[in-house]
């Protein structure tokens, strides 16, 4: 019983990278800026490589949406172990323009024509912390979704996801039929390394390119961002006297509690 | 036997056929990038935080050794069938220089089991030599290293006093001597040992190569030496009092041990020059960080011209130095003459690496001095990269040697005409 993985994975802005706003204050600054595979998606590969290792899963096609540098994010997660790429090019720019909903629709697409048994997903991108793709693409599918997994375990008949997840009040185990959507917490794994021959290997592993604007889907944003300001500069903190002022200022003045 | 095919003829430099066109150094392909950034992600979260603790200790390594293995990176040229990464050169400058910049004693550890171990053996073995002597170690699961040194001559290498006479009827040879200084002495299973085998020829002629397991009776270890820098490695002397080999230990032919020695440093060169790049990288950065953080006069001393004097001359220096490693290293994948262009790469970057460690600890003032920061730590561990494998007096030797013997017609300016007035 072949099980297909999908996995989405999206080139973004390094998350040690010190990130600036652009004069224009329309967005961040990405000239010169060193890009990565965002870490949930780097996870993300990892649970499908697992799989595979594993015996769940038989193949794990790795899909990207983005300009021309998301070849890198592709070939990283081949020389994890995902075995061949999907790249849907476009060159929106993916923190702003390319909207979840967007995201969604072109995953949508690729499901359509790949049958997968599963999509796994990073919880959220580092740039726009939406954490919306995995979720509307599960509407639109109409598939059963587990966001947040910290652990996965897949049935012996591969029909079944069991997945723990978590919440803002701990963790909750749930059970998904297949197909699902999955997307992956920070807890779920520790991303391997490539190794020097499996780098080497990537390089003959297939990646196809798509024209996203030749599939005929509305992509425009339906969120346009105004302007783009740095958090204010951090004030000094104060002193208070007792806990009885340190929780009146918590409560009316820092409105964090 | 399979002999790297190397031009014997002096190219000039503007005839050199390099493996990729000068234009491609502005970029490196996306393949090399890729390695670059797996072996640096790699260096910053397993070696930078050990790497402290590595020379406190005078500790080998081990869990990062391993680990290194496990990626490919100890038999990083070799190919597949032998267990090896099967990348090239520029791919191994890459790596050794990112995880030279995270621990410099696990990049010399790296260094010295590629070039000086697995690099002969490759080149110069039967395929059964290869076979026992090189894939257990390409996977890193043994280490490998080299003796050329002795106590009697560095340098000199012509002058080996370490003997092997063969039986004449059983044909086994039997080893006498000492060799000094050998990087990963006590952690090696094996050993490529250079030996007179006919004192009647020239140096040049009268040395040849063998594979000696460290465990064959006779074969001993001197102390271990307790060095200014790349404290994690073990440097001592291999002591061989009638070490008996049978007939196949001989690497390549009788008679070819000094040519093999210096084919091998001169592949070495680019491993020890990308170290001493990442000895040197880690000094800079170091001064970057601790000049934009540090405020004296009332603002961060990266203002100051002083300062700025000093990291641009590091940062040029290192520069410098890693284009003509990587064009050593380019040419060497061309299959092109590149002893000339090693050996300024190795004098270069081993000064760059003496150089940025020195100013790193005159920009970080009395914190440069301490252990709490990692530049006293760089340099000492650069201050070795300009006497091994070839001392900077030696590479001079070596290009003066080169450029004098090229072939090239040298201008003949004509003196300007006298005018009468």
């Amino acid at each position: 019983q072949k099980m297909k993985v999908i996995v989405g994975v999206k080139r973004v802005i390094d998350y040690a990278a010190k990130v600036r706003v652009a004069t224009n204050k329309s967005g961040v600054e990405l000239n010169n800026v060193k890009m990565s595979l965002n870490p949930f998606c780097e996870i993300a590969v990892e649970e499908a490589i697992r799989m595979k290792e594993k015996k769940s899963a038989s193949e794990v096609v790795v899909v990207s949406v983005g300009p021309k540098g998301a070849t890198e994010q592709i070939r990283q997660a081949l020389a994890m172990g995902a075995d061949r790429g999907i790249h849907i090019q476009t060159d929106m720019r993916l923190d702003q323009e390319l909207q979840p909903l967007a995201v969604a629709k072109l995953l949508k697409s690729v499901v359509d024509t790949e049958a997968p048994n599963v999509v796994v997903l990073g919880k959220q991108s580092i740039d726009g912390d939406c954490a919306q793709t995995g979720p509307m693409l599960a509407s639109m599918l109409k598939w059963p979704q587990a966001t947040f997994a910290c652990k996965v375990d897949v049935s012996e008949d591969k029909s079944k996801f069991t997945v723990e997840r978590e919440t803002d009040s701990g963790t909750e185990v749930i059970e998904v039929n297949a197909p699902a959507i999955i997307t992956a917490d920070l807890r779920l794994n520790e991303p391997r390394y490539a190794t020097l021959p499996n780098i080497m290997k990537a390089k003959k592993k297939k990646v196809e390119t798509i024209d996203a604007a030749s599939l005929g889907i509305d992509l425009a944003p339906r969120i346009t961002v105004v302007e783009v300001n740095e958090p204010p500069a951090r004030k000094g903190g104060i002193m208070v006297e007792d806990v009885d002022t340190l929780v009146d200022k918590l409560k009316n003045t820092a409105a964090v509690i | 036997m399979a002999l790297r095919a190397v031009s014997k003829r002096i190219v000039s430099p503007h005839l050199a056929r390099l493996s990729r066109p000068i234009s491609s150094y502005a970029d490196l392909s996306d393949e090399n990038k890729m390695i670059r950034d797996m072996a640096r992600q790699f260096a910053e979260a397993e070696l930078m935080p050990i790497a402290g603790n590595v020379d406190a200790k005078h500790e080998f390594p081990t869990n990062a050794i391993k680990a290194m293995g496990e990626l490919g990176f100890m038999g990083i040229n070799i190919k597949e069938e032998y267990g090896g990464a099967g990348m090239d050169t520029l791919a191994y400058a890459l790596a050794m220089e990112e995880i030279s910049r995270g621990c410099a004693s696990s990049g010399v550890i790296m260094s010295a089991h590629n070039s000086l171990y697995c690099s002969p053996v490759n080149n110069f073995g039967t395929k059964e030599q290869k076979e026992e002597f090189l894939t257990p170690y390409a996977s890193g699961n043994k280490i490998g290293c080299f003796g050329l040194s002795e106590p009697g001559n560095g340098s000199d290498a012509g002058a080996a006093s370490t003997t092997a006479t063969q039986d004449d009827v059983s044909g086994d040879w039997t080893l006498n001597g000492t060799k000094a200084w050998i990087t990963n002495a006590h952690d090696s299973s094996c050993s490529v040992i250079f030996a007179t085998t006919d004192k009647s020829l020239p140096g040049s002629k009268a040395i040849s190569a063998f594979i000696v397991p460290t465990n064959t009776p006779g074969f001993s270890l001197g102390a271990k030496e307790d060095k200014l820098g790349i404290r994690g490695s073990s440097t001592g002397n291999l002591i061989m009092e009638n070490v008996i080999l049978p007939s196949n230990a001989l690497l390549g032919k009788q008679g070819s041990g000094f040519k093999i020695a210096m084919m091998t440093l001169d592949g070495g060169r680019i491993g020890i020059a990308s170290q001493a790049l990442g000895i040197a990288q880690a000094a800079l950065e170091c001064a970057l960080k601790y000049s934009k953080e540090r405020v004296a006069f009332g603002k961060p001393i990266s203002g100051m011209f002083a300062i700025q004097n000093k990291l641009s001359e590091m940062g040029c220096k290192v520069e410098a130095a890693r284009l003509l490693t990587w064009r050593a290293a380019a040419l060497k994948d061309a299959g092109v003459d590149y002893s000339k262009e090693a050996a300024m790469a190795k004098l270069c970057a081993s000064e760059a690496a003496t150089f940025c460690g020195h100013q790193a600890i005159q920009v970080l003032g009395g914190m440069g001095f301490v252990s709490d920061m990692p530049a006293e730590r760089h340099y000492r561990d650069a201050r070795i990269t300009e006497i091994y494998e070839g001392t900077s007096e030696i590479q001079h030797v070596v290009i003066a040697n080169k450029l004098l013997r090229e072939d090239i017609a040298y201008a003949n300016p004509a003196p300007p005409t006298k005018h009468t007035h």
